[in-house]
């Protein structure tokens, strides 16, 4: 047990350093905070609508992990397997699960620490108003939850193949269908055929509405509970892609 | 101390390891010899716990591999054929992150990185970038690599492949000094490094093992094992050789060298001699071939090739 830990930190930390080591995450994390700014500021107009509250920041969370975090994880196994080091690692008496629990921290803990750097928002708000605190946090919390299910899905198609495109564009694709379960079009359109349970099954499926009820800060054990099982369910699939597809 | 037991691996329908068996003890170092695409990679990778068989087991002191990879790789290095490593990390910062998932830390480790750095000179390299590293060096971060827990066995696929003779010797001279308590398979297609290193060897064609012998056993299977190449002026020499009970026949060469073929199992040399002064030849040259393993290789795997094709 001990042991494993220690495999999961040293792989961590060895991939935490790999995205400092290049210039992605520098790169990235500009990226993203330019993006936030754009869509927040000019897009939302957080300045004109005269509210100091952050729902024109949040909102675009989604959107932006869709796109952005898949960029984070498409190397993460991908490049493993092109390059073979795969078989290094797991001859060196690592194990799956270790190795995918230490790059999962990693990348969450990477976009960790780019959401923190988005505090100027908050700070602003608070600068120009008297935004609820217990919302931010909460709506921060959220965003937190959201990067981890994202990077769970965009390990899982990371570990499906050895090119790094396809396992981008996997990873967006299934993203923008947990995004867009839930709306109303896309139900709408599937009501022509599908049974409303059916209906029901797959809107329950999507990010937005436990994403939403945290924006209003709310943070309710249904929710934090949704998240972890994606989360728990998409390293589980991984897993089992490792397992299978190793070696070959 | 590796126990391999009707070893299968399938890819989809190609058969790639068909039913090898061997035992392996201390102190050996076995070359496992085949052409491309024999097996060679996949029987080690099954040994190194990456590829599950499909059928049968591989045993590493006592532990089924398949069973618990894990435990079984604490006793094993492994040096895969393509030499993958980590291209965005130091030769230093890799070996001590290998080391991590070794199970050392603090000075233990960084002990551990230092003297395997040491053990393949890799000092004046330690903080490049791997990505910068010549082919050579990459071949030795690999090998330090597998020594960092000193394991009782290692692995390595190929491990002076597309090194230049001065490097393949260094890698040689240190597999030959960890030789000893350990054992040590390495799977090659260069014949001499097995005569040069190896106390066995094991040749495998078409996932089949086709010999399994010292390098010397397999040079005996030589058709040239014990040929008499002779030099020598004198009278109706072929002819006068030829009527020695175990002398099979004789040829010329364009050079007027003469070779004798003794007949199976046979030692003629002392006989050639003999004939040779009591007819007075005038002898320029003699020599025994105490044959060539490449021959033997050839022999053998193109012979299975032949054999697998007619029973297609």
């Amino acid at each position: 047990m001990n042991e494993s830990i220690h495999h999961t930190l040293s792989i961590a930390k060895r991939e935490w350093r790999s995205y400092f080591d290049s210039p992605v995450a520098y790169v990235f994390i500009i990226i993203f905070l330019m993006l936030m700014g754009f869509f927040t500021f000019s897009l939302a107009q957080f300045f004109e609508a005269g509210q100091a509250d952050l729902r024109g920041f949040f909102v675009w969370h989604p959107w932006l992990y869709m796109i952005l975090v898949p960029a984070v994880t498409m190397r993460l196994w991908a490049e493993e397997r092109r390059s073979g080091t795969i078989e290094l690692l797991f001859t060196i008496s690592a194990t799956p699960l270790q190795a995918l629990l230490g790059k999962f921290f990693a990348a969450w803990l990477f976009m960790l620490l780019a959401l923190a750097l988005t505090f100027t928002v908050p700070l602003t708000a608070s600068y120009l108003g008297s935004p609820d605190t217990g919302t931010i946090i909460a709506g921060y919390f959220g965003s937190a939850l959201l990067a981890g299910a994202y990077i769970a899905v965009g390990m899982f198609t990371s570990a499906l193949t050895r090119n790094q495109v396809i396992s981008f564009i996997l990873a967006v694709v299934i993203g923008l269908f947990l995004i867009l379960a839930g709306y109303p079009p896309v139900t709408n359109l599937l009501s022509h055929w599908a049974p409303l349970w059916m209906i029901n099954g797959i809107a329950a499926f999507s990010f937005m509405p436990h994403y939403e009820t945290m924006q209003r800060g709310v943070i309710d054990l249904r929710d934090i509970a949704y998240f972890a099982s994606v989360i728990f369910f998409m390293l589980f699939a991984t897993q089992v892609v490792l397992k299978n597809k190793v070696g070959r | 101390m590796i126990i391999a037991k009707n070893l299968i691996k399938d890819f989809g329908r190609r058969r790639a390891v068909d039913n090898v068996s061997f035992e392996v003890k201390k102190g050996t170092v076995l070359g496992f010899l085949g052409p491309n695409g024999a097996g060679k990679t996949t029987t080690l990778r099954m040994i190194a716990g990456f590829l599950p068989p499909s059928s049968g087991s591989v045993t590493v002191k006592g532990v089924d591999v398949a069973k618990d990879p894990v435990a079984a790789q604490k006793n094993m290095g492994y040096m895969p054929e393509t030499t993958p490593l980590y291209e965005d990390m130091s030769v230093y910062s890799f070996l001590r992150f290998v080391a991590e998932i070794r199970g050392f830390s603090g000075i233990e480790r960084d002990k551990r990185v230092d003297h395997v750095l040491e053990q393949c000179f890799l000092q004046s390299v330690q903080h490049q970038g791997i990505d910068t590293l010549s082919k050579g060096y990459r071949q030795r971060t690999c090998l330090a690599q597998t020594l960092l827990h000193n394991p009782d066995i290692l692995l390595l696929d190929e491990p002076t492949e597309g090194l230049d003779p001065n490097q393949k010797q260094v890698v040689r001279n240190m597999i030959q000094n960890m030789a000893e308590e350990r054992v040590i398979m390495l799977s090659t297609h260069v014949l001499e490094e097995v005569e040069a290193i190896c106390t066995r060897a094991i040749i495998i064609s078409n996932g089949i093992i086709v010999a399994d012998d010292t390098p010397v056993g397999l040079k005996k299977r030589s058709s040239r094992y014990n040929v008499v190449t002779l030099n020598a002026d004198g009278k109706n020499i072929e002819k006068t050789l030829e009527k020695i009970d175990t002398v099979e026949k004789t040829e010329t060469m364009d050079d007027g060298r003469i070779l004798v073929f003794p007949k199976i199992g046979e030692s003629i040399a002392a006989e050639v001699l003999s004939t040779a002064q009591k007819n007075k030849w005038t002898l320029k040259d003699l020599k025994v071939d105490d044959g060539r393993l490449d021959d033997v290789f050839r022999q053998i795997t193109i012979t299975e090739d032949i054999n697998k094709k007619d029973v297609a």
